[in-house]
């Protein structure tokens, strides 16, 4: 009996997804046993021609994982797309757009300008910034194109499953691997973890108030969090209510709050506007002048709800980000936003 | 622009008061700015932020909520709840880049038909003044593997009702 071939790639992400992978441990022997990993850059050495080689379809499933930003991620999860009978989105940012995600509150040309001109470790130089395309004595060189904005797996390609996290726990790649192998994958377009919020399997959901209420936010930092009392009651903004279950609670375990890496349930739209009606909702006070003081204690609203869902939210992306204020302007609208985001200056 | 742009107010207002009121004006034959389209809905605490987001991203230009009074709930607490929705959502569009014109939550009792037309009328000028939001949705990706290009939403939902 062929075993069936699955590959392994990866976008824009840290690695983290990958040492998830390892984190298998020995349970990675059974995933080896069970199944031919045909493509994994970051561990084996394959080619994209090997991929290339293989006929449409011949692959079980890809694992991708990373956020799409360039045109080389485009095209290689366009080739494993071609190649693979299953597609699954793994981790947070190829299912939400993650981390990365949060790039979309700055323009490509922002970023650019901090990253090749203005970033305080950058020396004074010739104000050199990499070209698509540079003639040299040896031919043309090449380098992928950089995006206008960050975009999930299924906003590129058609996707098949999802596996929450950052990085998605060692127990539901198990399960997901294990239910690839004895074709008991569910319904195409699952979450495959469990779909409920995370309080309802958080081992200090018996310490959450009957009635709920926080008079001010606290930061991490700020306060020495109890280790065995709800979070949430304590003025930590925990986004467990909003966040899908499945990861053990292991940041509660650490005493930190919930930062909503799995994502939302499959009941909510929006994860970040669901994450801020949740903790909204336990503001002590009815003063609006107070309500709109305990909002602004919360200093990054879109990197607290958003977190790892930016580019998967309604909204996508930032209204004006820097450069393409330049575009409006050009068009005689009122500009839209006035005060600058990320790093570039307008 | 500003001459002929005509803004797109998404409204959700709540049974018991602002929806009443804005009978109360229609019936009294008061008029005002027809940019507004109304969704009646139980309470304004019934007005989850992915509401006023999802108008945004359909191609609304501005998302007016109307609520009871302090302490007229018709469920207590809703209206309250909607306040600190609404404080938060707002402190949060600001670094979306959204000005805060383009979302506002009034008190309207069902006696203030008049207050409906002040306020519709005075959102209206300001989110004209302010132009369309301009929002670009992220592709939709179909089955078959096409992609679409990221396309203005104003246009994607004009596409869609007409």
């Amino acid at each position: 009996m062929t075993k069936p071939k699955v590959a392994f790639y990866w976008c824009a992400s840290c690695g983290g997804c990958e040492e998830a992978v390892i984190d298998l441990a020995e349970v990675v022997l059974d995933v080896v046993e069970a199944v031919d990993i045909v493509f994994w850059p970051v561990a084996l050495d394959f080619k994209i021609s090997d991929v290339e080689a293989l006929a449409d379809g011949e692959l079980a499933a890809s694992f991708v994982n990373g956020a799409i930003r360039t045109s080389e991620q485009r095209e290689m999860v366009e080739l494993l797309r071609r190649k693979s009978g299953a597609v699954v989105a793994f981790g947070a940012c190829a299912w939400l757009g993650g981390i990365p995600g949060l790039a979309n509150l700055s323009s490509r040309e922002s970023i650019l300008d901090y990253v090749y001109h203005e970033v305080p470790s950058m020396q004074d130089g010739n104000g050199v910034r990499p070209q698509e395309e540079t003639d040299v004595p040896e031919g043309r060189l090449r380098l992928p194109h950089f995006d206008e904005d960050v975009r999930t797996l299924d906003q590129v390609i058609d996707v098949d499953y999802y596996l929450p996290g950052c990085p998605p726990p060692p127990s539901l790649i198990a399960q997901a691997v294990t239910a690839l192998v004895e074709g008991k994958l569910p319904e195409k377009g699952s979450v495959l973890a469990p779909d409920v919020a995370l309080c309802a399997e958080c081992p200090r959901a018996g310490t959450k108030p009957e009635d709920l209420k926080v008079e001010r936010f606290h930061r991490p930092y700020e306060i020495v969090a109890d280790p065995e009392t709800c979070l949430l009651a304590q003025g930590l903004v925990c986004l467990g209510p909003a966040t899908r279950s499945g990861c053990d609670a292991v940041c509660i375990a650490a005493n930190m709050p919930c930062t909503g890496c799995m994502g939302p349930t499959s009941r909510v739209l929006d994860h970040g506007a669901k994450a801020l009606s949740a903790i909204a909702s336990l503001m002590q006070t009815q003063e609006q002048e107070e309500i709109a003081a305990l909002a602004e204690q919360l200093v990054d609203p879109v990197g607290t709800f958003y977190r790892y869902s930016l580019p998967a939210s309604l909204l996508h992306r930032h209204v004006a980000p820097d450069g393409a204020r330049a575009e409006v302007e050009a068009d005689g609208a009122t500009p839209v936003g006035a005060s600058t985001r990320g790093g570039g200056g307008s | 622009m500003p001459e002929t742009f005509e803004p797109t107010i998404v409204a959700f207002f709540c049974n018991w008061c602002t929806y009443i009121a804005a009978d109360l004006a229609g019936t009294s034959r008061t008029k005002y700015a027809p940019n507004t389209r109304v969704i009646r809905v139980m309470c304004s605490g019934r007005v989850d932020p992915q509401f006023v987001l999802g108008a945004f991203a359909r191609g609304a230009d501005g998302v007016l909520i109307g609520g009871c009074h302090p302490g007229d709930c018709h469920y207590q607490q809703g209206n309250y709840n909607a306040l600190r929705r609404f404080e938060l959502l707002r402190r949060m569009l600001r670094d979306m880049g959204i000005e805060e014109e383009r979302v506002r939550l009034e008190w309207i009792s069902a006696a203030e038909g008049h207050k409906v037309q002040a306020v519709c009328n005075e959102m209206t000028e300001q989110v004209r003044a302010l132009g369309p939001l301009r929002l670009v949705t992220p592709p939709r990706v179909e089955a078959d593997g096409d992609v679409g290009t990221p396309e203005p939403a104003a246009e994607l939902a004009g596409r869609v009702t007409s």
